[in-house]
């Protein structure tokens, strides 16, 4: 056997406490991340059984999915929130477990936090009872969501039970056009792979175009991967990497961060390691993209038109009853469609970098008046550097509001819910039948093809708005 | 939480022949905030299932009184999109124990398992004839041996086997759940938590 190994490989392997013969890999886990909604079945089944959390230490919570938007102070109105809430609020304290609940200058969106406080860490175990805990994959972790028995599992052994995932490696090499941001990257893969095309695998990204990727641009990819079915993706640490970890509350010091770095420094795929899939695309040919459809794979260049039912993989009967419930035709065009609603947020693009691109294209400019926006930043901390940086100015004088941090419109668990009909660009991940609320219908989309909406009232190609690049 | 020990199901089946059924489907986002697990069963397809006024949608196969049974048939990438195990919860106290296509999707089928519904992948080929047999005649009955790891269309005689490891076997046979292993293996676990790096 080879001793080379996958990035995957290094990190997996280091965590397997047990091997069972037929069966799946007891896995150590690093970091649990813990919210209202997946959680409280959890807790009470150790309730149930009697026994307590063993490692409170490498258990981290926040308020995220179900929480309000405005007025954060006051009291949550929905008595099944605040319920939930209240029950995340006892088990933590019970337990001793860290909570950045509402209100907390820590609070924010479980994948956006993890990051800014240095809990995410390259070469980790870490899960949460969330599917896009693949974020953060962006630092060389292994990320995935679990269901709520395995959140219990975690909680009582600090393991759970995985078979091994496949190995895929997809590389893009190139440069990102004008125009284009991470978000299009995820979004023309998923197109790509489709929704199930990474079913049974761990991808790694890897080329020049990741590579070249500020961290929040990998954690906005990193993110989408489970768009595609893959379990999780993930990038290998290098110097952007490292420098970002560096100095957080949670990070390592001393001694500690020299020993974390002998570590983190050989976590990258050997040369010779095999995949059990490669894929190779071009990223100089990656357009800004927009869906269609009502899952994330049904996306295309926003100047192309919606493919017909006979030039598209699978069933006929699933994309007809897609296009028939966004209400479009097969070959029409997406640019000039107007449209209502406008959500700039979600783990997906929720972070600073996202509020500069979307202020990149609004600023001088209005926001169209048949459109309502929210632009609801991931965390505090993502709010306070809006403000810091005069991004807020800007978006106050075209006349956008912001919002307070959470998970808002992407599920729609709490009251930013687009209308029955309504049609919105969101920059969240998931584009499901009601996914923004019963009827909705989303176009998933990067924030400057959501800030080109929100100007022009209708879908419009962000490369029209943006200033000419000055050469040099 | 205990589910019921799974050996041999015979049963007919509920047929839902389209692609990519996410989770949000099959439970949406605004049921998922009980705090105890009860009552997921009647949000089942909740917004195929029910207009905006909670009166039936007449047609949708859960509303189609000719269609019943404890085995759902479900297109490619069945379960896809969100981690929540409500869904899985969902298809299980509605009366499910047993969902059927040719392709799932990963954390899904991971959550059935834990919940005890039994995923079965068949061909592409095999599914479109238990959809079309079901499709023409109702009570065709479908006998899902796990013991056998076989499926059998009971009308034809047909049958396909299908992969489960055998550690999960064991579990659905008996009625396990990971956590009572896991407690088991505690000492090799904390050994392991104190030579980790992070
Ligand atoms: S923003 Fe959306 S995808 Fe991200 S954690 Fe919240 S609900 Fe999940």
């Amino acid at each position: 056997m080879s001793a080379t190994k996958t990035l995957f490989d290094k990190v997996w392997d280091s965590h397997v406490v047990h091997k069972i013969q037929d069966g799946p890999d007891v896995l150590f886990i690093d970091r649990h991340m813990v919210h209202e909604v997946t959680s409280p079945v959890a807790f009470l089944g150790l309730k149930n059984r009697n026994i307590p959390v063993i490692h409170p230490e490498k258990t981290f919570a926040t308020a995220d999915h179900n929480t309000p938007t405005i007025n954060q102070h006051l009291p949550v109105a929905d008595p099944l929130s605040a319920n939930q809430l209240r029950m995340l609020e006892e088990n933590v304290n019970k337990h001793g477990i860290s909570y950045w609940g509402l209100g907390h200058e820590k609070n924010g969106i479980v994948h956006v936090v993890g990051p800014e406080y240095g809990i995410t860490q390259p070469g980790a175990t870490i899960v949460c009872g969330d599917s896009h805990t693949s974020t953060h994959g962006a630092f060389g972790a292994i990320a995935f969501g679990i269901g709520t028995s395995e959140v219990e599992m975690v909680l009582a052994t600090q393991c759970i039970m995985q078979p091994k995932p496949k190995r895929m490696r997809i590389n893009i090499n190139g440069k990102m056009s004008r125009g284009v941001t991470p978000k299009d990257v995820a979004l023309f893969i998923i197109s790509q792979l489709t929704t199930s095309g990474a079913t049974g695998y761990f991808v790694e990204y890897a080329g020049e175009i990741f590579t070249d990727m500020s961290m929040e641009g990998r954690m906005t990819v990193c993110n989408l991967s489970i768009e595609m079915g893959a379990r999780g993706g993930m990038i290998a640490p290098d110097e952007k990497t490292f420098e970002y970890v560096k100095g957080r509350e949670f990070t390592p010091k001393g001694a500690g961060w020299d020993k974390a770095m002998a570590y983190w420094e050989t976590l990258y795929t050997d040369e010779d390691a095999i995949f059990d899939k490669e894929m190779t695309f071009d990223g100089s040919l990656i357009e800004p993209m927009i869906t269609y459809g009502t899952n994330p794979g049904m996306g295309m260049g926003i100047s192309n038109d919606i493919p017909m039912a006979s030039a598209v993989q699978g069933g006929a009967t699933t994309y007809q009853k897609s296009l028939k419930y966004m209400a479009f035709n097969e070959g029409d065009s997406m640019m000039g469609k107007p449209i209502d609603f406008v959500f700039l947020g979600s783990c997906t693009n929720g972070r600073i970098e996202d509020f500069r691109a979307f202020a990149s294209i609004v600023k001088g400019r209005k926001k169209a008046t048949n459109v309502t926006a929210w632009l609801v930043p991931g965390s505090h901390k993502v709010e306070a550097a809006i403000k810091e940086e005069g991004i807020l100015d800007i978006l106050i004088e075209a006349g956008f509001e912001l919002r307070e941090p959470g998970c808002s419109a992407c599920l729609a668990m709490n009251d930013d819910k687009v209308p029955s009909g309504k049609l919105a660009v969101s920059t969240s991940n998931r584009n499901f039948e009601g996914r923004q609320g019963p009827g909705s219908r989303t176009l998933l989309a990067s924030p400057l093809v959501a800030a080109a909406a929100a100007v022009t009232g209708k879908v419009t190609d962000p490369r029209e708005l943006m200033e000419e690049m000055v050469a040099g | 939480m205990a589910y019921d020990k799974f050996n041999i199901l015979t049963s007919t089946a509920v047929p839902l022949p389209l692609e990519n059924v996410d989770t949000d489907q099959i439970i949406p986002a605004r049921f998922l905030k009980a705090t105890e697990r009860v009552g997921f069963g009647d949000s089942l397809f909740r917004d195929w299932r029910y207009n905006q006024d909670n009166t039936p949608k007449e047609d949708f196969v859960l509303n189609q009184d000719r269609f019943s049974g404890k085995i759902l048939l479900g297109g490619k990438n069945f379960g896809s999109g969100s981690s929540r195990e409500h869904a899985a919860w969902a298809v299980y106290d509605y009366g499910f124990r047993c969902v059927v296509s040719s392709f799932f999707a990963d954390i899904f089928r991971g959550n059935c398992l834990n919940v005890g519904v039994l995923p079965v992948q068949v061909s592409a080929e095999f599914l479109q004839k238990i959809f079309d047999a079901t499709a023409a005649d109702e009570t065709t009955e479908l006998e899902i041996n796990l013991p056998e790891q076989k499926i059998t269309l009971l009308t034809t005689g047909e049958s396909e086997s299908f992969d489960i490891n055998g550690y999960k076997k064991n579990n659905m046979l008996n009625g396990f759940d990971d956590i009572d292993y896991l407690l088991n293996i505690k000492k090799d676990i904390e050994t392991f938590a104190e030579n980790t790096p992070l």
